[in-house]
């Protein structure tokens, strides 16, 4: 049986998986971390998007084993250590951007590399066409859109002295 | 899924010698193969993954731009001398999928797959591009045959594609609003290859090339030239999302388009 080394949050873990087990079912099921979700396990919904070395994935299309030497970042790990939320989450919480939360966790995820890969800024037409990847069944997007576009104004911030 | 062995090779030799075995599947981004592997649709007894052996990356001469087989589409789109050299490229790359499959699949993927409605082939078709495997160059010419077919053999490996820089081109994708396919899809180019049209998404066989189009064009180079000349519906897919005669009117439309856009 094939072992995966990887790092999740930070911490590093090594599993033995079976080759076709799916980068989700390991952070699931493997690791009992059940913020990223599976909602359609087709490609479509994006409620498993994760970030693999930087890059927003959907965990549900990549086999465990690609995932090899990696670094995974999900929901549960872009919090401060001391419980502050990461801006987006923020502003997902402010500007009242889920409903049921299904969703929420991939959305998060695919918004802050939307964000963090394009500092010049989006328009709010340009965070529409980047959540191509993320279906909301429940607000109709408009206050995601929202969220995600007083998320970008706190990431994009300077730094305070 | 069924559950499959896992190689994931070092060098392109092993990479070969892993494909010997019986029913080996390469895995290049994953995109296709493992919701394939899902519905059950493939059981491969080794699927190798090409991701340890480099093939990324882009280079642009004077006469092309070259990239590495396992070069993802968000790198291509977001690449600062695709867009210089030929920005229809890095256009269409960014219109595959949503960002999250860009950030998994690759050129050579999408090539190796020949989806009838993939985005690739259309712009490897048009611009006369060369496909480098791991034994010969092939051209785009003889390489597309026909849905899900190509000119590879088993155990070949694309390793990169070469596209000749044209004049001008461009790429408008009519989408499948809920997978991101091409309905119609055409790449229209005025280049080394002389004026080409081809057309995805909406033939049965795959991309294929519109002759009538192309000799309108060739004779003027504006989107009106394209007004009144037909598009046979004979090859052309008719499922739930469109009607044969509608993508055939849809290829008109969406051709002068892409004319308009090309400029």
């Amino acid at each position: 049986m094939p072992q995966v080394t990887l790092t999740v949050n930070g911490k590093s873990a090594s599993v033995d998986v079976e080759a076709r087990t799916l980068l989700v079912e390991l952070l699931r099921e493997k690791l009992g971390m059940t913020g990223t979700h599976v909602g359609c396990d087709t490609s479509q919904c994006g409620a498993c998007v994760v970030h693999v070395d930087g890059v927003s994935v959907k965990s549900c299309t990549m086999l465990a084993v690609q995932a090899e030497g990696t670094s995974v970042t999900t929901i549960e790990g872009i919090a401060a250590a001391d419980g502050t939320l990461h801006p987006m989450q923020e502003m997902f919480r402010e500007h009242h951007a889920l409903q049921c939360g299904f969703c929420t966790p991939g959305m998060v995820m695919s918004a802050i590399d939307l964000v963090n890969s394009n500092p010049q800024g989006l328009s709010q037409d340009e965070i529409r066409h980047g959540l191509e990847g993320n279906l909301c069944r429940c607000t109709g997007y408009h206050n995601i859109v929202k969220a995600i576009d007083a998320a970008q104004g706190i990431m994009h911030a300077p730094a305070a002295e | 899924m069924y559950d499959f062995a896992y190689e994931k090779p070092a060098s392109l030799a092993d990479a070969v010698a892993a494909l010997g075995h019986e029913d080996a599947k390469v895995i290049a981004g994953g995109m296709t193969l493992i919701p394939v592997l899902k519905q059950r649709l493939n059981k491969p007894s080794v699927v190798v993954d090409l991701s340890g052996l480099g093939m990324t990356g882009i280079t642009v001469t004077d006469e092309s731009v070259i990239i590495g087989a396992m070069t993802t589409h968000a790198t291509v789109a977001a690449s600062a001398a695709v867009k210089r050299a030929i920005p229809a490229l890095a256009t269409l790359a960014g219109l595959i999928g949503d960002k999250e499959v860009r950030h998994r699949g690759t050129i050579g993927g999408s090539l190796a797959n020949n989806d009838p409605a993939a985005d690739y082939p259309s712009a490897a078709l048009a611009l006369g591009a060369t496909i480098n495997t791991n034994t010969r160059s092939i051209n785009a010419d003889d390489y597309f045959q026909g849905m899900f077919t190509t000119a590879l053999e088993a155990g070949e490996v694309i390793t990169s594609v070469v596209f000749p820089i044209p004049a001008k081109a461009a790429y408008v994708k009519f989408k499948n609003p809920a997978s991101r396919y091409a309905m119609v899809g055409v790449f229209v180019a005025k280049g080394p290859a002389g004026v080409r049209v081809t057309i995805t998404g909406a033939g049965q066989n795959g991309v294929f090339r519109h002759i009538g189009f192309e000799h309108a064009l060739a004779a003027k180079w504006s989107a009106d030239s394209l007004t009144g000349v037909a598009t046979s519906q004979d090859d052309l897919n008719s499922d739930i999302h469109a009607s044969a005669e509608y993508r055939a009117h849809l290829c008109n439309v969406v051709a002068k388009r892409a004319v308009a856009a090309a400029g």
